[in-house]
């Protein structure tokens, strides 16, 4: 009974997949241990909510691509209507609405919810239209990119807008869309952003972190301190690293953020460029097996879902320790399965459990 | 069918087509992202290396010890004390006034605390934090700590204090220290003794304070702490204790420059004793004096005021910075320079009928009628002054000056504290120079300087350094305050003037002469009265200086007679034999030296030679300054004259 029952659930893992994100994941403890100056309440919190997402993740993987795609109207409606609902009546926290306080539910974060939702509206409606697909169809796709884009742009959350954005947009590529449009896209989307630094049009905080980014030290006692401090941690790491504890600017404080988006400073202080190749390499293997899952899907929405949720995971890793080691300006990205925090980490599990949806039901399609 | 299928791989192959393009992106930022990692960990590893440790590490500095000051025998003259003071950051408060009210709510802050702070705080305009009242009692440090939560930028310190037990005893001597001003800190900075300093706020300003700096100071130490972002002391990292300055002993004998400078009683003027044997400087009054306790942490404006507007120039260091002609005292000095240049022996005779005459001149002699025949040994025991009118008109000016220079008359004695005046040793060329509308040094000029009178100008302590010198039979000490500098680490002590300056080649014979003049002033000449009786042998000469000018100041009816008087002194060394002892009393405005500087110096001697007088000096009931002196209220610098 109990043989079949963890049959049943461990018949439609991607093995391989789910050793790189608990690998990653238990690295990520591990850090947090340190993050926290060694205590162990966050870990054990932490911990938990792993676990969950580990369930969460099983329980997706155990359910058809087909039924998921099912999800894609329901949950953006849903995002759709919360997202005006945080901008009616959201929590205000430093100067932004990002939280909706719902009774008997806790605060949530919409703007999570669209990161999955959005691909897997996209992709369904392509697969809807599988065959006969015109620019009306990505003209119809590009409406619905841009909906939750401004709805989270105006909270506002620029990074998380970009993020939205994305995900919405590597569905388009991966769909087909013209090159014509995207390098014309890029060109219009360079010209909006110098518009709007032109006309004011970005928060002063935002340009600020555009500022910071470009000169970190130029002002590390106020704004780039963030930057600074952990371009200080990471290049005081060395090659080998000051060894796990042992970093002197994340156990005295000098880093900010240090459990949540700036994590990947203490990993680089007490591990070094050794440990940071190596966070590399996992992510690379994690991707890259996205990505043959992906290639070898059966179905167009599996493709697009699996291509878009991969890309998700390089777009996270790849903008945080982009930031955070000052090759990118500071936007509020998690490091993935490693950051602090729950909702994020759902995200992530519930991509990873679409993945593994996609990887095992293609035999039986095929079939 | 078919075209559908071949639609669909197709569609599968740009699929796939666009994975590998993303792939090849995801390859190329994580390259990128790689080099990143590379170029801040191996290639500016150093660099941020560096900056982590500058973050972590925090050297707090540790302000030394000064060196105690003692005197020759080892009582002490300045000293430390530590105690609460009670400080203001004028950066962290918004209203000054405002806070000073506030914290006068919860301690008693007098008006002279506050105008002292303001006086800090205009001449200071750091970012340190600035006393504001010193000495808080145990129950006022309790009463500000209870309350500290509504005093921002009010901050309760240990701090170490100076502390002069004597008070006025001496100040002209010891000086005082004081807060370091901008231009010290340049100072400090330019000889590259910053690090030294780090966390000291004061410095020496005045007297053996100020000269002996270096030595007094010591060097700071340094504790290096592991901190947090928001500066708080993690852990202890390593400590190099800071460096106790080195020790002072003073050749002065506190008891004999307490018996000295209560001799002036309340007039003004200077003494300076010393050891011929040695150049040791055993009193150096100059009166009035002050207490250089109203300086330590900062003097209120108000008696600084006081000080520094008072007609009797107590801030005036009279030895070292008073040049005044020297009368009749000069006589023992062109008596031996007329031997040594062999214009007079010691047997040839004068007459004196108490005039002399040269070119259409005529200068009077003190006696009317003269003092009739006159030999070397009576010139001086009498002051006969046409004995030397007729000695400066048969010498040559220029000569007088390469003898007298030996003497140290016109020069500075380099003695050990800063500001000495040279004054002036007349000259052809001093007076050419001086003088351009009339340079030549008239054949009066000169008969005049034979008696001390005239351009000559000396300190009291040439003077007395001068006196030593005859007394030492020609050996030359520099004059010194400080004995000994006593190594605080290794308890070393070291002279400061072990050996001789120089020796000036003197016939015994002609020092003998002289000798017998001065003793003859003391047994039956102008200082035959003030030292009647003495239980000791001495040689003594007394003088006056004309008072020509009136120099500044308002004219205030009832002084002026006083100040017009002549200035008096009084040079004497004992025991005649083998003098322990030569002293110069100058009294400013005393009339005749055998009446005022005499009996001051007989005091002086009679203590010097008596250990019961001596060893009683510092036992006076009235006197309680070994007990710290009051916080509060100071005493009133204006004294009766």
């Amino acid at each position: 009974m109990m043989q079949r029952l963890w049959a049943r659930l461990t018949d439609r893992l991607d093995p391989f997949l789910f050793a790189i994100v608990t690998a990653i994941a238990a690295l990520g403890l591990l850090v947090l241990f340190s993050a926290a100056n060694e205590t162990m309440s966050r870990v054990v919190s932490q911990s938990q909510k792993v676990i969950i997402a580990v369930g969460i993740m099983i329980a997706i993987a155990n359910l058809s691509p087909q039924f998921i795609a099912r999800f894609g109207v329901p949950l953006y409606v849903a995002g759709i209507v919360l997202l005006l609902g945080v901008a009616v009546g959201g929590e205000v926290v430093k100067g932004a609405r990002r939280w909706l306080k719902i009774p008997g539910i806790g605060n949530i974060q919409p703007s999570e919810i669209m990161k999955i939702a959005l691909p897997l509206i996209l992709a369904w409606y392509f697969e809807r239209h599988e065959g006969s697909m015109n620019w009306k169809n990505f003209a119809v796709a590009a409406l619905l990119v841009a909906v939750p884009f401004l709805l989270v742009y105006r909270q506002p959350d620029l990074g998380t807008a970009l993020l939205i954005g994305a995900s919405g947009f590597f569905v388009l590529y991966l769909a087909g869309l013209d090159w014509r449009i995207i390098f014309g896209g890029a060109i219009l989307a360079g010209l909006a952003f110098w518009g709007a630094w032109e006309f004011n049009l970005l928060h002063d905080y935002q340009k600020e972190r555009v500022l910071n980014f470009l000169n970190p030290q130029q002002d590390a006692q106020d704004a780039g301190w963030h930057t600074a401090q952990a371009a200080i941690a990471i290049g005081s790491g060395g090659i080998l690293g000051k060894g796990w504890l042992n970093g002197t600017q994340t156990h005295l404080e000098f880093l900010p953020e240090k459990h949540t988006d700036f994590i990947f400073a203490v990993y680089g202080e007490e591990f070094g460029l050794v440990g940071g190749a190596l966070l590399l390499v996992l992510y690379l293997l994690l991707i890259g097996r996205c990505f043959l899952i992906a290639a070898n899907a059966s179905t167009l929405f599996g493709r697009l879902i699996a291509g878009s949720m991969t890309l998700m995971f390089f777009t996270y890793a790849f903008v945080n320790m982009g930031m955070v080691s000052g090759l990118l300006p500071v936007v509020g990205v998690p490091l993935p399965f490693i950051s602090f925090g729950g909702t994020a980490l759902m995200t992530l599990f519930i991509a990873a459990g679409i993945l593994m949806s996609v990887a095992t039901h293609r035999k039986l399609v095929n079939s | 069918m078919s075209a559908e299928l071949r639609n669909y791989d197709q569609e599968l192959f740009w699929f796939q087509r666009r994975l590998t393009l993303a792939a090849a992106l995801v390859v190329v930022c994580f390259l990128a992202l790689l080099g990143r990692f590379v170029f801040l960990q191996v290639v500016q590893h150093r660099h941020y290396a560096t900056l982590a440790e500058a973050n972590r590490i925090d050297i707090q500095p540790e302000a030394p010890n000064r060196g105690i000051i003692t005197d020759r025998n080892g009582v002490v003259l300045a000293s430390n004390y530590s105690a609460y003071t009670l400080e203001i950051n004028p950066q962290k408060v918004a209203n000054l006034d405002a806070a000073i009210d506030e914290v006068a709510k919860i301690v008693d802050i007098s008006q002279r605390d506050r105008r002292r702070f303001r006086r800090l705080y205009e001449e200071f305009r750091s970012n340190d934090s600035l006393p504001l009242k010193s000495r808080l009692s145990d129950e006022e440090v309790a009463r500000v700590a209870a309350n500290r939560y509504r005093l921002p930028g009010v901050e309760i310190k240990a701090r170490l204090f100076r502390q002069y037990p004597f008070g006025e005893v001496a100040s002209h001597v010891i000086g005082y220290i004081g807060r370091i001003n901008q231009g010290e800190k340049e100072r400090i900075e330019a000889q590259g003794l910053t690090a030294s300093y780090k966390g000291s706020d004061y410095i020496g300003k005045v007297g053996i304070e100020l000269s002996y700096e270096k030595e007094l100071h010591g060097t700071a130490g340094a504790t290096e702490v592991e901190v947090d972002a928001s500066r708080r002391v993690v852990r202890t990292l390593s400590r190099k204790p800071s460096t106790t300055g080195n020790n002072l002993q003073l050749s002065l004998d506190i008891r004999l420059q307490k018996i000295a400078e209560d001799a002036f009683g309340t007039r003004r003027g200077a003494l300076v004793a010393i050891e011929p044997s040695t150049g040791d400087v055993l009193a150096f009054v100059s009166r009035p004096g002050y207490d250089p306790n109203l300086f330590v942490d900062g003097i209120d404006p108000q008696n600084w005021e006081a000080l520094n507007t008072s007609d009797d120039k107590p801030l005036l260091n009279r030895p070292l910075r008073g040049a005044y002609p020297p009368g009749s005292t000069y006589k023992p000095f062109m008596a031996l320079m007329a031997q040594e240049l062999g214009v007079r022996t010691a047997q040839q005779t004068i007459s004196d009928p108490g005039f002399f005459r040269l070119g259409g001149g005529y200068w009077r002699d003190d006696k009317v009628g003269g003092h009739g025949v006159v030999d070397l040994v009576k010139s001086i025991a009498v002051s006969c002054d046409t004995y030397y009118y007729q000695i400066a008109a048969e010498t040559d000016i220029d000569e007088w000056a390469v003898f007298m220079k030996q003497f140290g008359f016109g020069q500075k004695t380099g003695i050990d504290i800063d500001g000495e005046l040279s004054g002036i040793l007349p000259t052809r060329e001093w007076k050419a120079k001086r003088f351009p509308k009339d340079p030549k040094l008239h054949v009066g000029d000169q008969v005049s300087l034979g008696i001390g009178q005239g351009f000559n100008t000396f300190t009291p302590l040439q003077m007395a350094h001068a006196t030593a010198i005859l007394a030492n039979r020609g050996t030359v000490f520099k004059p010194h305050l400080v004995k000994r500098v006593q190594d605080s680490r290794s308890g070393e002590a070291r002279l400061t003037q072990p050996t001789p300056a120089y020796t000036i080649p003197l016939k015994d014979a002609h020092v003998d002469a002289v000798m017998r003049g001065l003793e003859g002033v003391v047994k039956e000449g102008t200082g035959r009265t003030p030292f009647m009786n003495a239980k000791y042998t001495s040689g003594g000469k007394t003088g006056t200086a004309q008072v020509f000018s009136l120099r500044g100041g308002e004219y205030i009816a009832s002084q002026v007679a006083e100040r017009l008087r002549d200035h008096a002194w009084y040079i004497a060394l004992a025991p005649l034999e083998k003098p322990t002892i030569a002293l110069v009393a100058f009294v400013e405005n005393g009339g005749f030296g055998s009446e005022s500087a005499a009996p001051i110096a007989r005091k002086v001697l009679d203590a010097w030679f008596d250990p019961v007088v001596l060893g009683a000096a510092l036992k006076k009931p009235a006197d309680d300054r070994n007990a710290l002196p009051p916080a509060a209220e100071t005493p009133d610098m204006r004294r009766p004259r």
